[in-house]
Parts: C-alpha cells; structure tokens; sequence
C-alpha cells in the first residue's frame, strides 16, 4: 500500500493531480446542485405569494 | 425514424427529456472513470521513460481534449443562438462554459504537476501552455461578459461574438506542437499514425476521456435545466409546476 502511494518518488505529483481533479469535479455537482435546491425555494416563495395575491385580490372582490 | 427534433428545441420539452436523461450519464460516467482508474493503475505498465509519473498522462490528456472539445460545441452553440435566435442554444452555450473552464484548469495544474517532475517547471510560457491559459480567460471572459449585461438578448449576442471569435484559439492549441519549438510532447494520438504508447495506456486514456465526456453531459443537462427553470419561470409550463410544488 505505502508503496503504491509513493508511486516511485512521484507519490506527490500523481496524487496532488487526482486529488483536485476528484475535489474539482465533485464540487462542480455539489454546486450545481445547490443552485437548483435555491432555485426552487425561489420559484416556491414566487408561487406562495401569487396565490396570496389572488386570495386577497378575491376577498377584497366579495367584500366590495 | 420520425423524431421531431424541433421539438426538442423547445426549452418546455427538453427540460424533462434532460432530467430523464441525467442518471444515464451519471451510471455511465461513473462505471466508465471506475474501469479508466482500474486500467490506468492496475493493468498499465510503469513507463520506460518515465516511471510512474506518466500516469498523470489519464486525466490530463482527457481533460485537455475536453476544455478544447467543449469549447468548440459552445461556440457552435453561440452561433446558431446568434443565425436562428433560439433560446435554448444560448442556455446550451451558457451551461457548458463552467465545465470547460473546470476542465481547462484541471489540464493546466495537471499539466504542472506533471512539468515539474518531467521538464524541472512547474510552468513556462510556451505556445501549448500559454494557448491553453488563453482557453481559460476565454471562458472566465465569456461567462463574465454574458453575467455582466443584464438584457438577456443582448448578453447572448455580446458573448456569443466572443465566443465564436475565441473559438480560433482551439486549432492555435492543438497544432501548436507542430508549429512552434516547445517543451510539450507531441500528440498522443494522431490519424493515420500508429499510436506510440502500450495498448493498455492507450485503452485507459480513451475510457477515462469517454468518462469525462459522459460526466460533462450530466452535469451539462442539470445546468441547463437550471438555466431553462430560471429564464422561463414566467412562462405557463414553470408557472404549472410552481403551483404544483413539483420541479420534474
């Protein structure tokens, strides 16, 4: 194991390639991700507050 | 086949087809990187030249392939945004920058990461190295510029001329070992040319750049559908899944 991690001296060079290629690629999701999840938290509040203003916009119609 | 591919232009029906379509990508990324690891690692033999160093050789070439590749397909991108004005073109050109700018940096660092052991640098400035950092202002400049003005039509015809203007750098990198003096080795592969590298090596790179390729198309897809979601949320069909509570 502690072998094949040294990679033949190279260790360093081999791993801190992988590492932020993995770290990179795995984060680009996550981010993407999240932004779909704020997206629809945004478009949710958009709906709750359309139908709010059609309830007080009908309920203002029966009062008058 | 009588598929109306016109129909998919439509941002409303290429929104769930895209959703349908991303786990395919995901199981086909992640089954094709597994094998591309396993081939590299495992079955590959140590270079005679190089030692083990060369296996940075399985991400960098894909990844290279990939920053110059998906350039190219934002570009055409772009330009049919600019020719037909369809919308979801330029959401198609705006999805794939982030990728391609991730993929150019992932060929740059390592790139340096494999200069520093091979050539004593970390990075010089010659003409494939410094055509490829090239690549990546052309990116972070197309995402600026499109992020920069706010009318969404004149964002897409700003950005998609960048675009389309960059895209002459992509054959300036790719030919640039031919035509210049540098440090960086030849291509890998090229057509008509026996390829000079073991079987095994050359079977690992190709698996890992398919699995690069279908990663890229994952991802992609769920960009866009954000970028589709956030430019059409005024549109009937959003509106009906914002009342439903329900996002496909």
């Amino acid at each position: 194991m502690a072998e094949f991690l040294d990679m033949g001296g190279y260790g360093f060079y081999i791993w801190g390639s992988y590492l932020v290629t993995g770290v990179l690629m795995v984060l680009e999701v996550i981010l993407v991700r999240r932004r779909r999840s704020q997206l629809k938290r945004r478009l949710d509040r958009m709906g709750r507050m359309q139908s709010h203003e059609e309830e007080t916009r009908l309920d203002h119609e029966i009062e008058t | 086949m009588a598929i109306n591919w016109y129909k998919f232009a439509s941002p409303a029906s290429f929104y769930p087809l895209a959703g349908r379509l991303v786990p395919w990508f995901w199981i086909l990324a992640a089954v094709l990187i597994v094998i591309g690891l396993y081939l590299g690692f495992v079955v590959a033999p140590t270079d005679y030249k190089q030692g083990e160093a060369y296996r940075i050789m399985f991400i960098h070439v894909p990844a290279a392939w990939m920053s110059m590749f998906i350039y190219i397909v934002m570009a055409i991108y772009a330009g049919l945004a600019l020719v037909l004005k369809t919308r979801l073109s330029t959401m198609m050109a705006t999805a794939l920058a982030p990728t391609g700018a991730m993929f150019t940096f992932v060929a740059l660092w390592t790139g340096a990461f494999w200069g520093k052991p091979m050539w004593g640098a970390w990075w010089v400035w010659d003409a494939r190295l410094t055509s490829e950092l090239i690549l990546l202002f052309l990116y972070i400049g197309y995402m600026s510029l499109y992020a920069a003005i706010d009318d969404p039509r004149r964002a897409a015809r700003a950005s998609g001329l960048l675009a389309i203007v960059g895209a002459v750098n992509v054959p300036i990198i790719y030919f640039s070992v031919k035509w210049w003096n540098t440090l960086h080795q030849g291509a890998s592969i090229s057509f008509g040319q026996a390829p000079t590298m073991a079987a095994t090596m050359l079977a690992a790179m190709g698996i890992m750049a398919l699995g690069f390729w279908m990663y890229t198309i994952a991802v992609v897809l769920m960009r866009v559908r954000c970028e589709i979601l956030e430019r059409e949320r005024h549109s009937d069909w959003v509106q009906e899944m914002v009342s439903r509570g329900t996002y496909g």
